[in-house]
């Protein structure tokens, strides 16, 4: 049975079922559970839902070393970038010590990272970072882009042996949509083909899903079959959906809120190039925001950022094959 | 103080009716530290500050229009709408500015000390930062180093009690903020925040010292942050102060003086905000142009 949630209780439910079926998941970080009334606090107490200071380094490391002692930590981060602080535990700790360990010890941990929140919040708080961990060995990167696909990622993300990223969009956070009750995992590595289309394949990454089957919807008056795909995980990557769908249109447009040369779009692309060299009837269109940073006033980040309009444009604009 | 108040509580009213977007922090209640310390100050005196940085702004001597002009996103803004509430800078008054992430400015302000040192200069550095940012490794390291190479920053701890959404006691152990750089060896101080005058007397002091060559300081400030962490806040984690109770503390009230001078505060935001409505919006390309240097 499925009923309609916000993407963030969907979420919720997600560590709260966990921590129900499985003792050893923990859920700390600032600012959580701040009243006595807290629904984590009041289900679990203070010993598995912990407050912590302004420390992301301690709070990031420590959640390491209780995963490697057999827990399986939540750390929530409310902003992406507070991970940025203590880039080393999560860049080249946590994902390195089964690898260097030779798989004597796993890090189950999941870092809950709020990004793009593009409603002027300036130039710190905004960052749609999620490429910069995309490339780094061992870590998982997962990218909800509903409110289903946010309680499937993080219940498989806490039920995983690996460090995850978990990047959730700010400006979907009350969005509504159907979420299954109970279990519901969403396997990571699995790509959604969220609209079927023959014309051309839109990859859309996190936030820039809702965006792109606008985007399909114009495109369908104009008598352009979109097909859209959401990747769901950066890491691992499902790039054979991708390519299944590149051989069927034989162009790509991909669309992501990074900034173009960090982004996760890139990589995609240069797959599809590399491995899809032969499908493809038109370059590939990459869809991103200016490599610039996210600016406060309202028309200077309109102007940086992509949305259903600009994705149309690019798939309408770019060389139609013969 | 008056400006200040009256700013804060316009700009309150304004991210209210969507004039002002984005994330904005008030310092409502905490005026008298940023107006004891930065009345003290020279254009050359580099001051940071952080997400709450409005009232460091003014006191600093920023303009008000163009401070307001900023928080609606205007052209004519000190940051021509790129910074916003939580990244001002002005240059030529030595607000160096704000960063948005929490304890991200302490080792800025000592590198401008570093500078003012290297440059044959006895202008100074000032760091604002909240009792929050303590428990953050970024500043052990920085009172270390300043401490080990005697910069001449003064660090100013803001102490409201209220680290973001959760108490001091809940993030250490450690009652006093002062007590936290107790090993390093030098002159730290805690006083009442919401008293100017003890504001003023306790950083003149550090400042003279500093002034000839000696450092680094820390000056904590009892005070009160009257709303919540943002605008809009629903304030769950804490009870509300009582009137009678705020009446008691209020460093306004405190310090007495006149209808007149809030009217002329008042007024100048007034004058502010009506300069910000007539500003046009940056042009969009700015963004874009303003990357590198």
């Amino acid at each position: 049975m499925a009923r309609e949630l916000p993407y963030i209780a969907a979420i919720g439910e997600a560590i709260h079922q966990e921590m129900e079926r499985d003792d050893t998941v923990l859920y700390i970080g600032q600012n959580i559970a701040t009243t006595d009334d807290d629904p984590y606090l009041k289900a679990f107490g203070s010993d598995r839902v912990r407050v912590t200071p302004i420390s992301e380094t301690a709070e990031i490391g420590m959640a390491i070393g209780a995963a490697m002692a057999g827990y399986r930590p939540v750390v929530e981060l409310y902003m992406a970038e507070f991970m940025l602080v203590a880039m080393d535990q999560v860049v080249n700790e946590a994902n390195r010590f089964h690898y260097m360990t030779a798989g004597q010890v796993n890090v189950p941990v999941v870092l809950k990272a709020g990004y793009g929140f593009t409603a002027g919040w300036a130039g710190q708080h905004t960052g749609t970072i999620y490429g910069m961990f995309m490339g780094v060995p061992g870590l998982k990167v997962a990218l909800p882009a509903t409110p289903a696909d946010a309680k499937g990622l993080m219940t498989a993300s806490i039920r995983d042996d690996n460090p995850v990223v978990f990047f959730h969009h700010y400006l979907l956070t009350l969005e509504h949509g159907d979420v299954p009750e109970g279990e519901h995992v969403v396997p990571l590595g699995q790509a959604n083909v969220v609209r079927e289309g023959g014309d051309v394949t839109i990859v859309a990454l996190g936030y820039m899903l809702g965006q792109a089957l606008e985007a399909a919807e114009q495109l369908a008056s104009e008598g352009v079959q979109a097909e859209v795909i959401d990747p769901r995980t950066l890491a691992p990557l499902d790039t054979a959906t991708i390519l299944t769908s590149v051989e069927k249109t034989g162009r790509l447009v991909v669309v992501d809120q990074s900034t173009r040369h960090g982004s996760a779009a890139a990589v995609i692309a240069a797959e599809v190039a590399s491995e899809g060299f032969s499908s493809l009837k038109a370059p590939v269109q990459l869809v991103t925001a200016l490599d610039a940073t996210i600016p406060y006033s309202e028309p200077m980040e309109q102007y940086l950022l992509p949305d259903a309009a600009k994705i149309a444009a690019a798939v309408l604009e770019s060389p139609v094959p013969a | 103080m008056w400006r200040i108040r009256a700013f804060e509580e316009r700009v309150g009213q304004l991210t209210r009716a969507n004039e002002v977007h984005g994330l904005v922090h008030l310092s409502t209640g905490q005026e008298a530290v940023a107006v004891g310390v930065c009345s003290q100050l020279r254009d050359d005196d580099v001051v940071y500050s952080g997400h709450r940085a409005h009232g460091h702004a003014l006191a600093k001597g920023a303009p008000m229009g163009p401070l307001m002009a900023e928080l609606m996103g205007r052209d004519t803004g000190l940051c021509r709408g790129l910074g916003g509430s939580m990244h001002l800078v002005s240059r030529e008054h030595g607000f160096l500015g704000a960063t948005g992430v929490v304890g991200g400015n302490v080792p800025l302000a000592l590198g401008s000390a570093l500078a003012a040192r290297l440059s044959g200069s006895d202008a100074i550095a000032v760091v604002f930062f909240g009792d929050g940012a303590v428990q953050g490794g970024i500043f052990v390291e920085s009172v270390n180093i300043a401490a080990l190479w005697r910069l001449p920053a003064i660090l100013v701890c803001e102490n409201n009690g209220f680290a973001e959404f959760t108490p001091r006691s809940a993030h250490t152990v450690v009652e006093r903020v002062s007590d936290v750089v107790a090993p390093y060896g030098f002159p730290r101080e805690t006083v009442d925040g919401n008293d100017v005058h003890a504001v003023r007397e306790a950083f003149g002091r550090f400042l003279a010292q500093a002034r000839a060559g000696e450092g680094p300081f820390l000056l904590e400030c009892l005070t009160h942050r009257l709303g919540g962490h943002y605008e809009g806040d629903p304030q769950r984690y804490r009870e509300q102060i009582g009137d009678e109770e705020w009446r008691a503390i209020d460093p306004i009230l405190r310090l007495g003086g006149g209808v007149d001078l809030e009217e002329e505060a008042r007024a100048e935001v007034e004058g502010a905000v009506e300069f910000a409505r007539a500003s046009p919006f940056p042009p969009a390309s700015l963004t874009a142009d303003l990357v590198y240097a």
